[in-house]
């Protein structure tokens, strides 16, 4: 079984987010970029299926702009075989929203035949959560969003899911998507020789047009500002205080 | 404005939506093949009911999230998530950057598929009759099947509706000690909450995790006993009406957006507060 995992190029977890002065975007030029989190977790468990001899071959892929490269090398230091680059913007502030990377996804499903798509529950730049979801849609696919635990066992696999209130636990047919949630493992550091290793494997680059897709955007980006702040409030230096304070509000 | 109540009971939940103010049709879609809102069958009975609708909206719980986003790709529109506040009927307001940015976003889709952050909302006023009809229900596209739920039982409150929420954080040391996060809230008829330091740590569950990757709540009060505030935890809450924050830190971010700060030990604090509230 291959085991196809979409990264996508984010800013860095720790990076402060700057909005941009003119209200058209995020700064995102000069700024550190990493895998997303929901991703690099996503990528670890695709190698550990490798790993237990329930995957032959890890597929990373990355669509956006051409630097998402790096993004790709990391996956391969960390231990997938290959990878897939789809070319789709030129600006790093040009975001393809999840429908066309879906149907991308779609298509490089139908050339490479995985029988696992593991995909990040959400990217922490756009956090729309929907990848997963719509590409399971677009393949007829069954999906797993938010796993906390994954067991492949033979054409079926077994998912717990985070769900409100607890965990929900299902079969889905394969091949299937599965979207990553936080605690379904922690994902590796790649090693010094893996990243040296990384710079030889293959990665292939492709265009939108190599697979017929057309990414303009559905969703129209009219202003980005930052969030309302909330005013300072007042320190108090008692329990008794803090009571007397909190009970003109709601306690 | 048409709404579905979908499940393997579903007719209560249905009866009562006829009652919202502004619905003027309730259908129920009752089949043991909606018992466990699994994602396929349900997505697929939305498309088949799509026909001229020009908004489909569910709440942003981890069961809509799960289906929209299926049903959009189905439909070949995109999809608005965890949307905060509606400018027109093509606008809309949401987070992103975990809530760093607020993005305003014009859909050109002809449909729009959307899930609603509850909290930034007041619900719809009762009143109403709206009639209710059965319909049936839609093929079993059969690629998944449910095992099994792990949901903890508990008379507390919900966690994204308590009026009260008391959270626990880091600080807090262990799972045992979370006990008097407990009872605070028990006190207070809160729901408790946790901060993903809390919850990685082990001292919490996961559905007790507030912020950006967990729940996003707006109580009327929110009490973060040894939560330091970090950005992702406070996107999930910062939208409470009162904030009030004990932890031993003075530096802690969270200082800066409660409405009432103490600087003190939790073990003394909290039990302290427990007391005489």
């Amino acid at each position: 079984m291959k085991v196809l995992v979409p990264v996508k190029r984010v800013i860095d977890y720790n990076v402060k987010v700057r909005v941009k002065a003119d209200g058209s975007g995020v700064d995102l030029a000069n700024v550190k970029m990493s895998m997303n989190p929901f991703d690099e977790i996503a990528v670890e468990e695709a190698i550990r299926l490798k790993e237990a001899g329930k995957a032959e071959e890890v597929i990373v892929v990355s669509i956006g702009v051409k630097q998402a490269q790096e993004t790709l090398r990391t996956g391969l230091a960390m231990g997938a075989d290959r990878a897939i680059l789809v070319t789709a913007a030129d600006d790093v502030h040009e975001d393809i929203e999840p429908l066309a990377v879906a149907k991308l996804l779609a298509a490089i499903v139908k050339e490479e035949e995985p029988g696992l798509v593991i995909c990040g529950k959400q990217a922490i730049d756009n956090d729309l959560n929907a990848t997963g979801q719509m590409l399971a849609a677009l393949t007829g696919y069954a999906q797993a969003t938010n796993a906390n635990s994954l067991e492949v066992d033979g054409d079926a696999a077994t998912v717990a899911r985070e769900v409100d209130g607890g965990l929900q636990t299902i079969k889905v047919k394969l091949p299937a998507i599965v979207t990553t949630d936080l605690r379904l493992n922690e994902p590796r550091y790649a090693s010094l020789p893996n990243i040296m290793k990384a710079k030889k494997k293959p990665l292939d680059e492709k265009t939108p047009a190599d697979y017929g897709v057309d990414v303009a955007p559905r969703l129209e980006i009219v202003k980005t500002a930052e969030p309302a702040e909330r005013a300072a409030g007042i320190m108090v230096g008692s329990v008794d205080e803090l009571v007397e304070n909190s009970r003109k509000g709601a306690i | 404005m048409t709404v579905l109540a979908v499940g393997a009971t579903a007719k209560d939940a249905a009866d009562e939506a006829a009652t919202i103010e502004g619905v003027s049709k309730v259908l129920v879609a009752e089949d043991a093949l909606y018992g466990h809102r699994l994602a396929e069958p349900t997505a697929a009975l939305i498309v088949s009911l799509a026909g001229d609708y020009s908004h489909i909206v569910a709440p942003a719980t981890t069961d809509a999230k799960n289906i929209l986003p299926r049903v959009a790709a189905l439909l070949d529109v995109m999809v608005l998530t965890d949307v905060t506040s509606v400018v027109d009927a093509d606008t809309f307001e949401r987070p992103v950057y975990a809530g760093n940015a607020m993005q305003t976003v014009k859909s050109k889709d002809e449909k729009k598929v959307i899930t609603f952050r509850t909290s930034t909302f007041d619900a719809a006023a009762t009143g109403g009759s709206a009639a209710v009809e059965d319909i049936a229900a839609a093929e079993d596209p059969a690629l998944s099947e449910w095992v099994e739920d792990k949901v903890a039982e508990s008379d507390r409150p919900e966690l994204t509706s308590a009026k009260i929420v008391v959270s626990g954080g880091r600080g807090v040391g262990s799972e045992e000690d979370f006990v008097i996060i407990e009872k605070l809230a028990d006190k207070l008829g809160a729901a408790v909450g946790a901060s993903r330091a809390a919850v990685d740590s082990g001292f919490a569950p996961n559905d007790w995790q507030v912020g950006q990757t967990g729940k996003v709540v707006a109580p009327d009060l929110y009490v973060a006993c040894g939560i330091s505030g970090a950005i992702q935890h406070l996107a999930g809450m910062k939208d409470s009406k009162i904030i009030v924050a004990i932890n031993k830190d003075e530096e802690a971010p969270i200082f800066q957006v409660a409405d009432f700060g103490l600087v003190a030990d939790l073990f003394e604090a909290v039990p302290a507060l427990t007391e005489k509230v």
